[in-house]
């Protein structure tokens, strides 16, 4: 009989706070912001200058030498999940095709990858030339486009920006065969990607899974985007590491950014056999929706927020009492992380006041479809050195968030932990993480 | 996580489609059995310079047409409007009230979850291209990223921007159906829709919902959407002849044409739809899902990871290739998929693959990209419910290594019981669904 329970063996992070998960973690405790003013274009003139911009890196150290002419191919997101899925494997001690073709001790078929994107916007200098060539009395032309202009592009452009392109790319270096999905859930994409792929190992389809997501939010197009739909925090560009504050009475909005995190999950058979370091065990997943009109924000009350909090622990079989952790959504958008608040208070009721709550968002940004992996991350990372780190930016609670956010670390053993995420769109979603402190037995 | 100790059947009890064809599912069937053709001349743009210069467009559609309450979904892309179209039909069909925050159907909304293969929506291209023009420095050849900021914030619409986002259509068909079990949107190119019914029906197996809302929508008809394709000759450039350019398995084959639509299904378990007393109208008797992990430009020589998925899915259904009545194609009508899904059909059921009629829709419909599986799962009920095999149309000129039975240009009346359905996507993630006649005995 294959076991239904799923475990965590391997991670990988690239973070505004560096390249690898050990990088994202002593970030995180020393308190290290990541978010700067935006250095991968001039972005005078957008009311939000700010970004988690990931630290420089050559995408060729993070390929095998045979695969070096598809890193051509790769747009900055697929870069991102590449370099974290090498270091998940690695870290995993699986030798994959991509880690050694001669030794790999993976069978390919029994191997998923399940990878969230987010709406990859194209590099606009590489349309430059094209559109230069497209334009008449100072506008755009379609007919110069379709004649001359698109000729100038490179052939195979279009499979530069395809979000499932990311699983794709990954999923050739480590010869991965078996199921293979991209989430396309903005935020709330890691959660859903890393629960689908563990209910996947759990029915029997594949006994090995990549999951997690990375999306690159620094791209002016995209960050026009936030700043016209008024996610962002405005007028803090003089003091970027005080400017996202969720939950915190002066928070004003969220700051974007750029990352990727990749989990390897394993059936607990598979990873016990093969004598495996668990990192974690994925005890819950819940999913909903947020129903509001106007439906471009949260509703008030966070219902689906509550209602996927509630199946991620009832999933998990554990109460309010069982939980050490919550790594909320937390954005630094008042409104959200208010019925984010309100959302938690429910589906725990008063036990969410002794429950240590660690908004991650002030030092990483909000990375879109990489978040909620690197939540995942953070809070693995915390089980397992028995830590919670202090969150940063929150002085004093913003009214209505009566959360037990935490301004010192505290030390101790972390049951269970809960993370959540939510996004613009309404899609919801909550995982629970146990300790396999004291072993992975019961 | 919890484990399921049964194994829930799923049913089909409600379609909808938007597409080429019509707008309704009885306008897709008569279209398809009279070999009717969706494709004409672009007319949503100016396409008259570019390489292709036809699609297969959704025809004098408008979803407020459709809905009580437009006015909630103001602003949405085309292909959400498709959406809620196709939602309001397969909801009424099965039953399930919309539009109402009280529904007095007897189901509960925590319990009944959406799964789309959604495609990203058309960019703001006037306000897109103006700010690259705004910003092309032609002598250095750099963008001047202020100059572009200032025409990007001032032309660029907050909601349109927003709408873009591949995770919106499932949000409006929350709203529209009041959903709030798990919510998930895939993208993985053109098997998106039939990954999402795959799933969707491994979400209702599992007992974490009961009702689905499940299917695809995507248009990519759309200045840089036909670029991209163009870019990769990947498109039909028959613009001569654009009502016969789509020609699966042909020997005169030059690539595939474009469509765009949305196709809904209600899945559901067995016991919800036996308690509310809903018509069934097909079960879906297993999901196969793989990767190629090849090429990101090329499928597997051999159609190594089709035909994984075929043999992962026959496993799932507990059938054999005997039980197969017909194969509903991915048949997109390029050279290379033609050929190696011909070659992955003769690998899995080997004798039996000449036996076997095999045909693509896609000959009539176009290729609906994202919505793509979706459209030929819902002909693929209707091939069960009216016993007749849709055609392959415009197979004049056969292909002298194509030797399947294509059922050639006319509809085949024939005891259709099991229908195996494929669609492979652009980078090598592969999905089959296999769908039977529903009897009460499993």
């Amino acid at each position: 009989m294959t076991s239904a329970r799923v475990v965590i063996t391997g991670l990988g992070a690239v973070s505004p706070l560096g390249l690898t998960a050990a990088e994202l973690w002593s970030g995180l405790t020393a308190g290290r912001c990541g978010i700067a003013r935006i250095k991968a274009f001039d972005p005078t003139g957008l009311p939000c200058e700010l970004a988690g911009e990931v630290p420089p890196y050559r995408v060729q150290d993070h390929v095998p030498k045979v695969l070096r002419k598809a890193a051509k191919l790769m747009c900055r997101d697929i870069e991102l999940s590449v370099i974290a899925a090498k270091e998940a494997v690695a870290s995993s001690g699986l030798i994959t095709k991509g880690v050694d073709p001669e030794k790999a001790n993976v069978d390919p078929t029994r191997f998923a990858i399940n990878i969230g994107a987010g709406m990859i916007s194209c590099d606009l200098e590489e349309l430059g030339p094209a559109t230069a060539a497209s334009v008449t009395d100072g506008r755009f032309d379609l007919r110069k486009w379709g004649k001359d202009g698109m000729r100038q592009i490179t052939p195979l452009w279009l499979l530069k920006y395809l979000p499932n392109m990311l699983a794709c790319h990954i999923g050739i270096i480590h010869d991965i065969q078996g199921p293979s999905n991209t989430i396309t859930c903005a935020e709330a994409s890691a959660h859903l990607a890393i629960g689908e792929a563990a209910q996947i190992i759990a029915r029997g389809s594949a006994d090995i899974a990549l999951a997690g997501g990375a999306e690159a939010k620094v791209n002016m197009m995209i960050m026009v985007r936030q700043n016209l739909l008024k996610r962002v925090v405005m007028n803090r560009n003089d003091t970027p590491e005080s400017a996202c504050r969720p939950f915190d009475v002066d928070a004003a909005g969220a700051v974007f950014g750029e990352g990727g995190g990749v989990l390897v999950l394993e059936s607990l058979d598979h990873a016990q056999a093969r004598d495996a370091r668990i990192l974690a065990e994925i005890a819950g997943i819940g999913q909903s929706h947020s129903i509001h009109t106007p439906y471009a924000e949260m509703e008030p009350e966070g219902t689906g927020i509550r209602i996927a909090v509630e199946k991620a622990m009832a999933d998990a079989g554990i109460g309010p009492e069982d939980l050490d952790l919550i790594l909320p959504h937390g954005t630094g958008v008042p409104h959200d992380d208010l019925a984010e608040a309100r959302a938690l208070e429910a589906a725990l009721g008063p036990a969410v006041r002794r429950i240590p709550v660690w908004p991650t968002k002030s030092l990483l940004s909000t990375t879109g479809a990489a978040a909620g992996a690197l939540d995942i991350i953070a809070a693995v990372k915390a089980m397992n050195e028995r830590l919670i780190p202090p969150a940063r930016n929150f002085t004093k609670p913003a009214s209505g968030c009566d959360l037990s956010i935490l301004t010192q670390s505290r030390g101790g053993r972390i049951r269970h932990a809960l993370c959540c995420s939510h996004t613009f769109g309404g899609q919801t979603a909550a995982v629970v993480l146990k300790s396999i402190d004291g072993g992975a037995g019961r | 996580m919890r484990t399921s100790e049964t194994r829930e059947r799923v049913v089909v009890t409600g379609m909808g489609i938007v597409c080429p064809l019509g707008h309704d599912v009885a306008s897709l069937w008569e279209g398809l059995l009279s070999g009717r053709s969706g494709v004409g001349r672009t007319t949503l743009f100016d396409a008259s310079t570019f390489p292709t210069t036809f699609d297969a467009e959704v025809k004098g559609y408008d979803f407020r047409r459709h809905i009580r309450h437009p006015e909630f979904h103001e602003g949405c892309s085309r292909g959400s409007g498709f959406v809620l179209g196709a939602t309001v039909q397969a909801c009424k069909q099965a039953k399930i009230e919309v539009e109402t925050s009280k529904p007095a159907d007897g189901i509960d909304r925590t319990r009944m979850g959406i799964y789309l293969g959604a495609g990203e929506g058309s960019l703001d291209n006037d306000s897109f291209f103006g700010s690259i023009i705004a910003g092309w420095d032609a002598e250095q050849q750099r963008m001047v990223w202020p100059r572009s900021i200032r025409v990007a914030m001032g032309q660029m619409s907050a909601v349109r921007e927003l709408e873009q986002e591949p995770n919106m259509a499932a949000g409006h068909t929350a709203m529209l159906t009041g959903a709030r079990g798990p919510v998930r949107s895939c993208l993985t190119a053109c098997a998106a829709s039939t990954q999402a019914v795959g799933e969707a029906s491994m979400i209702i197996r599992r007992g974490d919902a009961d009702i689905m809302v499940a299917g695809g929508v995507h248009s990519m008809i759309h200045p840089l959407g036909i670029t991209g394709f163009n870019l990769l000759t990947a498109l039909s450039q028959r613009n001569d002849s654009p009502e016969t350019a789509s020609r699966p398995f042909s020997g005169t084959r030059d690539g595939f044409v474009i469509g765009e639509g949305a196709a809904i299904l209600i899945l559901e378990s067995l016991t919800s739809a036996r308690r509310r007393g809903v018509p069934i109208l097909a079960e879906i008797a297993g999901y196969g899902c793989s990767s190629d992990a090849f090429r990101v430009t090329d499928m597997h020589e051999e159609g190594r990871g089709a035909a994984q998925a075929m043999i992962a899915a026959l496993a799932d259904a507990g059938l054999t290739t005997d039980d197969i009545d017909y194969i509903n194609t991915h048949g997109t009508s390029t050279q290379e998929n033609d050929s190696i899904e011909t070659l992955a059909i003769k690998t899995v059921f080997k004798d039996r693959a000449r036996q076997v009629p095999v045909s693509s829709i896609k000959s009539m419909l176009g290729h609906l990209i994202g919505a793509a599986g979706a459209a030929e799962i819902i002909a693929s009920v209707l091939a069960i419910h009216h016993n007749i095999v849709p055609p392959t149309m415009n197979l004049h000129d056969p292909d002298p290594k194509l030797d399947l039975d294509y059922v050639p240009n006319a509809p085949r009346k024939m005891p259709v019981n099991t229908v195996m359905k494929e669609s492979f996507g652009f980078g090598g993630q592969n999905n089959v669904v296999i769908l039977k006649r529903f009897r009460e005995e499993a």
